[in-house]
């Protein structure tokens, strides 16, 4: 078992779902029973995989990859097939696998207009097996195909099954983010050209992710390095999205079905934070202190535009979608701090909004089925009509706002934390101005959601929706499909300790090699064991 | 008469010839002699056959470029003029099958719109004879015989749907600019071979290159032949041919002139550029630069106002001569990188081009036209046609896994590596036009996909076997492109250095 985990178990787990994906390829279309149920079962299947590697994943060695596979794969550029799964790729994936299975539960009897579940399925399929293989890849241009592998399925999900303004939105996240990636990939091709090693100053010529962390950035001067580490930033910046590369966000999000939103969301926003934390910053470390304060600017701006875009909408969704970015908005400060503290606070930050926000647009989505509308104003009375589900909305927007106790609090407090003291060489003046900043944003955070939650779930149904039969309550299928996420929204709540302990290892392992550490800010999870006497 | 011309050339002694490096050449020549014999013979009795004839043709002439290859050694015959190494190998069978690809597409095509089809196949012939006798040419002379051997067929081949008006224009407009583009790398070939007493391509190199500036004869001569072969690659601006002989001319034939043609023309521009005027970097480098930077740009932006699909792949191939002319940009700094990058794209392209080809053809069966909008709701008649389109569209956008983002990052790659200004700024040229391109790929995907058939009208369409196999071939070499790089990776390290000097 420890052998098969060892060589392939990181292969299977990415691969599953696409071979899900070429079973249903070879069976008609009109059987969507059978359809959906390989589907479910292929996501199961990794969830299953996940589950093994989560038990088995040695924990005392978290700073270090595990399960690593080295095969050759294209030899003419020196680009190898590695996979490998250390503590801050492990909750991503973690997340991944959840969502998945519960957004395929979701699909058993919500096939969005115009049908043709089979379709619909199998992309989702190939969308998993793109992400799952971003968190685990080695190796840059693998890391680039599998980033890339998403596109092309999300971007149908969208143009296909979307809203009435499904074309221009799928069209618009597909350019934006291609065009994020192109630059992205002139990046890679100029760090694979001008790399050497840090002691005997040979050209490395190679795309291994772990070769060039070691080397971190050495020889290459310090101008291609700011280039460099831009090309990147425009990528994964795009992919996150950053202000002002974000207004692909809020189109794609109203446009997308529910399980696109989900998807997008919980999932594919974490790409690009992901590729800041393991490519850009460890890579190019001096250039990453010389963006930081950019970044953090971009990141404030993001979190204060966010949350006043909020307070503008009138649909649900795009509600949702621009509180979105206030959250990434967080999540890049965090990085931007370039600190252990702030590092771990961002992956907090991602897996908290995966789950909360991807769980807002679930509730959305059956608002929407029930409705058939998303205006804020047209809502109303949904605790008296559909009273599980207000109360659901209740408790994540009370989550998304940051409230104490609830998974989303871990995101944003210790992000703003570490912005008081960012890693050494950062302008400390700077960044405490963020910090005041950014905590305005987490009161126009609870702003706008408690508004949303105020105008939607209380007071008395409105005229138009009184006697509506349609408006029902939480069905089965909801219940199993959004409990898991409920019941990890309230866990990492009380337990933060489960997520940092996991991820301080691999950010001390990947920070060490370029920064120094500020003093007292080590040890995340020992300091909030000691916090909650865990 | 006789007596004093044998008089006058005592001493001839025949070049040895190496018949096995010129087999692939003497095959097909055989079995282009064979498919015209038929038709004068049997005349319309040799209608059923001569399809397969030709398609025998080109499967036999694979035979000894296999041979030749598992061999592997580099052969020269004339003094150097007649060169096979693995380049020139690998070349011949992009030809070979691409051409097998066309005949594929066009049994059917040919047949029910009752043209001549003995002829079509025999000059369909002649014409992939010259190309692969283009990828062994390193001589003037022989690359002028082997880009006229190619070009004429191709002139008739365009007219070949006589009686509608749109095609005899294709073949007129191609005629007259391809004389032209041919008559001015004449007179920069007259130049060259005047600066420098040889034909052989070597013997050009070393005259012209070396320290100091060149002399305004040689830089005339260059400029002259590359502007010759940039209007065979359709690059901008000698690219206004392209779109209306695409239009016009027999599905096929746009098949066959976007891939092979212009793969001919990139061969044969390779020839000269790394071969021929190495050493003047100088010169050439900023001509290629800014024909390949306008091709990109130009070729993009146009595209993306096009409402019929065979308009919009012609402008989508003048982008893509673009990006396959950027590594030869920076030829001397990264020659080998370059060389590969470019013959690694024309390798995909010739794929994912003819694969979107097939499609064209097949939804034509039903629609008759080529319009963008009879596109849409195509999922709904023909799911597999529509899947096939996408990954073919997709692939020449360059979204992985499919087999344009190699192509493509190969691209990148060369310029990247060059680490000169003019690369890197390239390299942004090639990323921005990537974005740009995407738009109208994308646009067709949308139609393909989420839009109602027109009028409703989703009765099913009957493909031909030829067609459908000759989609499974395209579609399945574009994925394993994409997925496999190392496939094209590894054929594609080739060098056209050796020669230099040699």
């Amino acid at each position: 078992m420890t052998d098969f985990l060892n060589d392939w178990g990181l292969t299977a787990i990415t691969f599953v779902p696409l071979a899900g994906a070429l079973v249903m390829m070879l069976i008609p279309r009109d059987k969507e029973g059978t359809h959906k149920q390989i589907s479910l079962g292929a996501s199961l299947l990794a969830l299953a995989l996940g589950v093994v590697l989560l038990f088995d994943f040695d924990y005392g060695s978290a700073g270090t990859l595990q399960y690593v596979t080295d095969e050759k794969w294209i030899e003419v550029i020196n680009s190898r097939y590695i996979l490998g799964l250390d503590g801050m790729s492990l909750p991503l994936i973690a997340l991944t696998v959840l969502v998945m299975p519960l957004v395929f539960i979701y699909s058993l009897n919500h096939i969005p207009e115009p049908g043709n579940g089979k379709a619909f399925l199998i992309l989702m399929l190939i969308l998993e097996t793109g992400m799952i293989g971003t968190f685990v890849a080695q190796d840059l241009i693998l890391f680039f195909v599998f980033f890339e592998v998403v596109l092309l399925p999300m971007f149908f999900m969208i143009a296909v099954w979307g809203g009435p303004n499904r074309r221009y939105a799928s069209l618009k996240f597909f350019l934006f983010t291609l065009f994020g990636s192109a630059v992205m990939l002139l990046g890679f091709l100029a760090l694979f050209f001008l790399s050497k090693d840090a002691t005997t100053g040979e050209l490395l010529r190679t795309f291994d992710m772990r070769v060039l962390t070691d080397a971190a950035g050495a020889g290459i001067v310090r101008s291609s390095q700011l280039l460099i580490f831009g090309a990147m930033f425009l990528g994964f910046g795009i992919k996150v999205p950053l202000f002002p590369f974000h207004t692909w966000l809020p189109d794609a999000h109203t446009e997308a079905p529910t399980q696109g939103s989900v998807i997008l969301a919980a999932i594919l926003l974490k790409l690009g934070t992901y590729g800041f934390i393991r490519i850009a910053i460890p890579m190019l470390p001096e250039a990453a202190e010389a963006w930081a304060p950019w970044i953090g600017l971009v990141a404030v701006i993001g979190i204060i535009y966010g949350a006043l875009g909020c307070l503008a909408q009138t649909d649900m969704k795009r509600l949702i979608a621009f509180s979105s970015v206030a959250h990434m908005g967080f999540v890049m400060l965090g990085i931007a701090t370039l600190t252990d503290f702030g590092i771990n606070a961002a992956i907090f930050g991602m897996v908290a909004h995966g789950l909360i926000t991807g769980m807002l647009f679930f509730v959305a989505g059956s608002v929407k089925e029930r409705y058939h509308t998303l205006e804020i104003g047209r809502l109303g009375g949904m605790l008296v009509q559909a009273p599980h589900l207000g109360w659901i909305l209740g408790f994540i927007t009370m989550a998304s706002l940051g409230l104490p106790g609830l998974a989303g609090f871990w995101g944003e407090f210790p992000a703003i934390l570490a912005t008081y003291q960012p890693a050494n060489g950062l302008p400390e003046e700077t960044f405490r101005t963020f910090m005041v900043i950014a905590a305005v944003g987490t009161v126009l955070a609870a702003g706008y959601l408690l508004w949303l939650l105020q105008r939607t779930a209380m007071g008395e149904p409105s005229e138009e929706f009184a006697d509506d039969p349609n408006i029902t309550d939480v069905t089965r299928i909801e219940w199993i499909a959004w409990t898991p996420l409920l019941a990890l929204i309230l866990v990492f709540g009380v337990a933060p300790g489960l997520i940092f302990e996991i991820t301080d290892p691999a950010v001390i392992e990947s920070l060490n090699n370029c920064l120094q550490l500020p003093a007292g800010c080590e040890g995340v999870a020992e300091a909030t064991q000691a916090a909650f006497g865990g | 008469m006789l007596a004093l011309l044998a008089q006058q050339v005592p001493d001839f002694v025949r070049p040895d010839i190496d018949w096995h490096a010129a087999a692939p050449e003497l095959t097909l020549l055989a079995f282009g002699a064979l498919v015209t014999l038929m038709d004068i013979v049997w005349l319309e009795k040799g209608r059923k056959v001569t399809a397969i004839v030709a398609s025998i043709g080109l499967l036999a002439t694979m035979v000894p470029i296999v041979t030749l290859a598992v061999d592997g050694a580099d052969r020269a015959m004339f003094d150097g003029a007649f060169v096979v190494d693995d380049y020139a190998l690998i070349m011949k069978a992009v030809f070979v099958l691409a051409g097998y690809v066309v005949i594929l597409l066009s049994t059917n095509y040919i047949a029910e719109g009752d043209y001549w089809e003995n002829e079509y196949y025999g000059l369909l012939l002649s014409s992939i004879l010259g190309m692969i006798l283009m990828a062994s040419a390193r001589d003037l002379i022989t690359i002028f015989v082997a880009l006229e051997l190619l070009s004429i067929p191709a002139y008739m081949l365009a007219t070949w749907r006589k009686r509608d008006l749109k095609s005899n224009e294709a073949g007129m407009k191609y005629y007259l600019m391809g004389v032209f583009a041919s008559s001015i790398m004449l007179y920069g070939m007259s130049l060259l071979y005047g600066g420098s007493g040889s034909t052989l391509l070597t013997d050009i190199n070393e005259s012209v290159s070396g320290p100091g500036d060149p002399s305004a004869v040689v830089v005339l001569g260059i400029i002259f032949v590359i502007v010759g072969f940039a209007f065979k690659v359709s690059a901008v601006p000698f690219h206004t041919w392209a779109p209306d002989t695409y239009e016009g001319a027999p599905t096929p034939v746009t098949a066959f002139l976007s891939v092979a043609s212009k793969a001919a023309g990139f061969v044969a521009l390779m020839n000269m550029l790394f071969v021929g005027f190495f050493g003047r970097d100088d010169v050439y480098e900023p001509v290629i630069w800014i024909l390949a930077a306008l091709s990109m740009t130009v070729g993009n932006l146009i595209a993306l106002r096009q409402t019929n699909m065979v308009r919009m792949l012609a402008y989508s191939g003048v982008a893509q001569a673009g990006y396959m002319l950027a590594p030869l940009a920076v030829a001397s700094d990264v020659p080998d990188s370059a060389l590969a990058a470019t013959v690694g794209y024309l390798v995909i392209y010739a794929a994912m081009n003819l694969g979107a080809f097939a499609v064209v053809i097949a939804v034509a069966r039903k629609t008759r036209t080529a319009e963008i909008d009879d596109y849409r709701g195509l999922f709904q008649w023909a799911p597999g046609l529509t899947v096939a389109m996408t990954v073919f569209l997709f692939a020449l956008a360059g979204i992985p896994p499919l087999g344009g983002w190699w192509a493509k990052f190969r691209i990148m790659g060369a310029v990247i590596e060059a680490n000169t200004t003019a690369g890197v700024v390239m390299g942004i040229f090639v990323a921005v036009n990537s974005v740009i391109a995407l738009y109208y790929y994308a646009r067709v995907g949308v139609k393909m996909w989420a839009e109602p058939a027109p009028e409703g009208d989703t009765a099913p369409v009957r493909i031909p076997v030829s067609i459908a196999s000759a989609l499974v071939l395209t579609a399945g070499a574009t994925i394993a492109f994409g997925v496999l790089p190392g496939l094209v990776g590894e054929v594609t390290k080739v060098s056209l250095l050796a020669g230099v000097g040699g």
